[in-house]
């Protein structure tokens, strides 16, 4: 038995010796594996909170006005907003666009950081997974909405028809986002789901009664064995592998729509990597905005650390700097090019009617970013969350400067108009946060919001008894008491 | 619930340290262990177990291709056979246009279809649910697994003495 520990100690020595000291430790607590298992399924088994009730009523109220607004819409038909033949796309598709940008985040923290090996994802990645889904949800609303006769959307899918068969053109961009966008939810959905299945039998092995029940349909019979674990492990690894170039499609044809048309300001080449990373950088403000509410109400400080804000921080520096680059490429290129149509669109973009979006948009996206570049700004909280919440007001911006700034100023003066929404184009985006953060509320107590086998696998790594000073070697020894009794028994 | 009409022995580490250090004591002995079970991923513990690696994706590849061949075929086919339009004078043969689609469809299929064949092979699935030989096994504890169906009495001595000698916490048995 004492050699038993010996070597366990050797083994748990010499794995805390590989972490670079210069790491901080990303679970916090002198954690056991049995502590994590109680923190993080307490959420799901204890009563919700008082914030939580506040926080669900607010966002049924706000779910309410989108089931209003989308009845008005479907039964008044689109002239309830003040779209026009100039302006063809106003509130609805900027805010399918910022939805899409924002359900980028959680296939990047999964997918992207999985392949890179980047530990501190095991914190945030389930939460910001459920959010990529319920974001993708909200932004397929919109082109639907849009459409009017809603119960039509079926034509958008290649199927046979009476119609002769009719196909979908498969040149257009905007039936490309159909793949895309079904795809994207798709494999976001199977890839966190499988992630949860060895949650959901964490939280079913607790629970009695109805709880057990429902938990037990939920985790799909998972035992944990071996070789399931094996398979486990090999499927994330490919699902992970194929969402990363898939997270970077989805974007690209989003900004297909806008880069394969004729119109001055739209068609750029810069769009895709302008798009995809302009994506990342609100999604991950939104994991932000979600994740400093939900460490504090749902106590969860001890995995979601400061050390993961500032790692977050720094990818909003990266992308926010780089769409940066991007706005002010677009303004040079408008003006190099000599082309007088370009140069006008842009003029028009900054000087124009819309001038106030567009110096919104550069102060939300450009300029505020970069006070990140100080570690005391990206590693406060109150900054983060006022800045997670200014990206995001930035990106709408964005996404309304390219739509509507552009149509508003086409190449024909007569047709020159202005756009602002009526109250049910603000009610439906309004409604569509509603529905958004009722869903979110929903997964916060029905499962466990960190990936708790992930930050279990990661503890002896990463967790502050394992690194560092406080180096305590044997996890067995917090929590156990079996060990100290046989060795009382052979000395006796 | 799935039933194997097995009686299982198995014993409940603390750590998966101490587990592994019994599988290898256990393959010493040549002790044919039934199963292994853990709450998270521990790795080393294929190569211990004798585990072959998974061939998960060398199925998701064949889906894949599927994805893509779907695809690119039955647009070619629509665009070319059944109903030849001419968009902004492209060609009917619009291959480049057919790239994003067949990208698409090519990581749906792959990601599906691996997805359904994970939970198949597991014997996993919506409504299924099997046995459990522990509540801790997904919480904290590592458990090695023994089948000791029509087993003798002493030869389940010899197991449970190897499990307590190997550190195990907790010995027990159940029918399965």
């Amino acid at each position: 038995m004492i050699f038993n520990r010996l070597s366990i100690a050797k083994t748990v020595n010499s794995m805390s010796t590989i972490v670079s000291p210069i790491r901080e430790p990303l679970i916090l607590g002198s954690k056991t594996y049995h502590q994590i298992t109680e923190d993080i399924c307490r959420p799901t088994e204890a009563a919700p909170s008082k914030e939580w009730i506040i926080g669900f009523i607010c966002a049924v109220a706000g779910l309410s006005v989108y089931f209003f607004c989308v009845l008005w819409t479907v039964w008044n038909g689109i002239g309830s907003w003040n779209l026009n033949r100039t302006i063809g796309w106003g509130w609805d598709i900027t805010n399918f666009v910022w939805w899409v940008g924002i359900g980028h985040a959680g296939t990047l923290i999964s997918a992207i950081l999985l392949l890179f090996r980047q530990r501190w994802r095991t914190g945030v990645n389930r939460a910001a997974e459920a959010m990529t889904i319920f974001a993708v949800i909200c932004a397929g609303q919109f082109p639907i909405i849009h459409m009017g006769r809603v119960w039509m959307a079926i034509f958008i899918f290649p199927y046979p028809n009476t119609r002769g068969p009719l196909w979908p053109n498969f040149n257009s961009p905007l039936f490309w986002d159909v793949f895309a966008i079904s795809t994207y939810f798709t494999v976001s959905l199977l890839f966190w789901y499988t992630g949860l299945v060895p949650d959901f039998a964490t939280v079913r092995d607790r629970a009695t009664g109805w709880r057990r029940k429902l938990y037990d349909n939920l985790a799909f019979g998972w035992t944990g064995s071996a070789k399931h674990w094996q398979r486990w492990e090999s499927l994330s690894l490919v699902l992970a592998g194929l969402s990363t170039p898939l997270v970077l499609s989805v974007h690209t044809i989003v900004s297909f729509d806008f880069a394969t048309s004729v119109i001055p300001g739209w068609h750029t080449t810069i769009f895709p990597p302008y798009f995809v990373a302009g994506a990342v950088f609100s999604g991950f403000a939104m994991v932000l905005t979600l994740m400093l509410v939900v460490r504090k109400i749902l106590k969860l400080e001890d995995y979601i650390t400061i050390s993961h804000i500032e790692s977050m921080n720094k990818v909003i520096l990266l992308t926010g700097s780089i769409v940066g680059v991007a706005y002010l490429t677009e303004l040079f290129i408008s003006w190099y090019s000599g082309y007088i149509y370009e140069q006008f669109a842009f003029y028009n973009r900054v000087f124009g009617v819309y001038w106030w979006s567009y110096f919104g948009m550069m102060l939300c996206n450009v300029i505020s970013p970069q006070l990140f570049w100080s570690k005391k700004l990206r590693t406060d909280i109150w900054v983060t969350f006022f800045m997670s919440i200014f990206i995001n007001i930035g990106m709408w911006f964005e996404r309304f400067v390219i739509i509507a700034t552009t149509l508003a100023r086409d190449y024909l003066p007569s047709s020159w108009s202005y756009y602002s929404p009526t109250w049910v184009e603000i009610g439906l985006f309004i409604g569509s946060l509603g529905l958004f953060f009722t869903c979110f509320l929903i997964f916060t107590r029905l499962a466990p919001v960190v990936a708790m086998a992930e930050v279990k696998s990661i503890l002896k790594l990463v967790g502050d008894q394992y690194v560092g000073k406080n180096t305590v070697a044997e996890h067995a020894l917090h929590h156990d008491t079996v060990h100290v009794e046989a060795e009382k028994q052979q000395a006796h | 619930m799935k039933v194997y009409n097995k009686e299982i022995l198995f014993g409940l580490y603390n750590d998966e340290t101490d587990l592994m250090q019994a599988i290898k004591v256990a393959k010493k002995d040549h002790l044919d262990i039934w199963d292994v079970f853990t709450p998270f991923p521990v790795h080393g513990l294929d190569p211990l177990l004798g585990l072959e690696e998974s061939r998960l994706h060398q199925a998701g590849f064949i889906y894949g291709i599927t994805g893509t061949l779907t695809a690119f075929l039955f647009m070619t086919w629509a665009f070319v056979k059944d109903w030849p339009i001419i968009f902004g004078n492209k060609p009917y043969w619009a291959a480049p246009a057919f790239i994003p689609v067949t990208f698409e469809l090519t990581v749906l299929f792959a990601a599906i279809g691996m997805t359904v064949t994970f939970y198949t092979i597991c014997g996993m699935g919506p409504g299924v649910s099997n046995p459990i030989l522990h509540d801790r096994i997904t919480d904290d504890k590592f458990c090695m697994a023994f089948d000791v169906s029509g087993a003798s009495m002493t030869e389940i001595d010899s197991y449970k003495s190897f499990l307590s000698k190997t550190g195990a916490s907790e010995v027990s048995s159940k029918n399965i």
